[in-house]
């Protein structure tokens, strides 16, 4: 009987290494996305000006980086700034300023777009009831935004955490990395390896973004009127 | 409060446009010299991490193929022991860009000397010899260009046999992939009808993988395969030759191939056709 290949995620090396691949995977996303979170939020109510200047610049930065792939973005920081300044920026710090440039740039427009969309009467109302800016923020316009936002962002995290494959091209080492050089050096052997590894990735993608999205939902019931 | 904010972040980011969109249109990374390397202890070598049996990693990770047996000597002659080395994995479409913004001093990656390639990194002497062939699955082999018409070849995007089909036969439509695990799982997949790679390359892969068949085993020129560094980096350059030289005296190159390559390819093929000795194309 031919060999189904299986055994090569029975190696406990393999597994060792590409556990260690998801590290690198997870490292980006948990601080990318930690900092768009945080940054995302002030960009945000930075997008809210009335300068006008203020808004046009937030918004090319925005449209810089949903038009042009995250790809190239990484490759300009990656090589662009080794060519021209000379600066070598290690394939991991440019994989997380990148995703967090981007994270921050879809993260601030998500905040904007989301208290903008709470109707006026929101704030006159509260105003009305004599409540402060600070209490009119706090308990009538932030517990609406955060229910309105969960969604959209939670969906931008998990988008974040499958785009880090990315991170390969500039030399990182991530879980799908890991999976080709095992998938390599099984090919002469074991033809059916790229089927289990990459189906076993794909179940530990599943693994960190299912629960993500579930958590979403719960939010989105909790909030709930 | 909030308008200072305000002009904090934007000035921030306009800024940062400002030196970004500066810096592309002046200055240049430096290379390293074989002063600074030695200085600091360490060569950057790249290597691949997928392309056995010339550059890959064992069960537990750690590098070896044929490049590497070539490497590890080198770096040994360099520093006297043959850990000073930082081995960095890249894929094939950005060798260059490595070297051009200087993230490694010499590229050990079954680098293929070619035209393109010489204007913008210098190659050091050969240690091996290769041309591209197609592998095709053996019930319906590829045994001439014109059998590939109205059907797809597959390709590695950035490699010999990509500039090859697209410049000679640009009737064959290609279909291209990042990386060579892809195409090879795109092949048995019949999702094209062969596989253009390195025939080095291919001889081993259909040595092993039963049903496949090195249809059309040389294609084009013969090419070198040789180290290179960045552009202008004479003295390592001179210094890689003069060691390449010196390898060629005691046959080691020979030595790797019994190491690395006879496991792959069994007893078929005669090590001459494939393996360089001091530089010299016999």
């Amino acid at each position: 009987m031919r060999n189904s290949g299986f055994d090569v995620l029975l190696s406990l090396n393999n597994l060792r290494r590409l556990m260690l691949g998801l590290g690198g995977t997870l490292e980006i996303a948990a601080v990318s996305v930690a900092v768009s979170v945080i940054l995302g939020v002030l960009c945000g109510f930075a997008m809210m000006s009335k300068n006008r200047a203020v808004y046009a610049l937030f918004r090319v930065y925005l449209e810089a980086f949903r038009i042009v792939p995250i790809l190239v973005w990484l490759f300009l920081f990656f090589f662009g700034s080794a060519i021209v300044f000379g600066a070598n920026l290690e394939g991991w710090f440019v994989s997380v300023l990148v995703f967090s440039l981007w994270g921050t740039a879809e993260m601030g427009d998500l905040v904007r777009g989301t208290v903008l969309s709470i109707p006026a009467h929101q704030w006159q109302s509260a105003e009305a009831i004599g409540l402060t800016p600070w209490q009119v923020r706090r308990f009538v316009i932030i517990p609406q935004t955060l229910r309105r936002i969960a969604p959209s962002a939670i969906n931008l995290v998990t988008r974040m955490v499958k785009t880090t494959s990315l991170v390969v091209f500039v030399g990182v080492t991530d879980i799908l990395r890991v999976g080709k050089q095992i998938i390599e050096f099984n090919m002469m052997k074991n033809p059916m390896a790229s089927f289990w590894i990459y189906g076993f990735i794909f179940l530990i993608y599943f693994l960190i973004c299912y629960p993500i999205s579930r958590f979403s939902k719960k939010l989105e019931e909790k909030w709930s009127y | 409060m909030r308008r200072t904010m305000v002009k904090f972040f934007g000035t921030t980011i306009l800024l940062g446009m400002i030196v970004l969109a500066g810096a592309i249109l002046t200055g240049t990374a430096d290379a390293r010299t074989l002063d600074e390397i030695k200085a600091a202890g360490r060569i950057r070598v790249a290597v691949f991490a997928d392309k056995p049996p010339f550059g890959y990693l064992d069960e537990e990770g750690k590098n070896v193929g044929f490049d590497l047996v070539i490497a590890k000597r080198v770096v040994k002659d360099l520093f006297g022991s043959e850990n000073a080395v930082e081995w960095v994995l890249l894929e094939p479409a950005n060798r260059v860009e490595y070297l051009e913004a200087d993230k490694i001093d010499v590229v050990f990656a079954n680098f293929t000397v070619t035209k393109e390639r010489a204007e913008k990194v210098d190659f050091a002497l050969p240690y091996m010899k290769v041309a591209i062939g197609v592998v095709s699955p053996e019930s319906a082999a590829v045994k001439d260009i014109a059998d590939l018409k109205g059907k797809k070849l597959i390709v590695v995007k950035g490699t010999t046999a990509e500039t090859f089909f697209a410049s000679n036969y640009p009737d064959v439509e290609l279909l291209k992939f990042d990386a060579i695990s892809e195409a090879f799982q795109a092949l048995t997949d019949g999702r094209g009808a062969g596989l253009s790679n390195d025939n080095t390359f291919l001889f081993a892969w259909a040595n092993t993988n039963k049903g496949y068949t090195v249809g059309i085993p040389s294609l084009g020129s013969l090419d070198t395969i040789a180290p290179a560094v960045r552009k202008g980096n004479k003295e390592l350059l001179e210094w890689l030759n003069e060691d390449i030289q010196k390898l060629g005296a005691e046959n080691f190159i020979h030595k790797a191939y019994d190491e690395a390559l006879a496991p792959y390819y069994g007893g078929t093929v005669n090590p001459n056709d494939l393996v360089i000795e001091g530089g010299v194309i016999k």
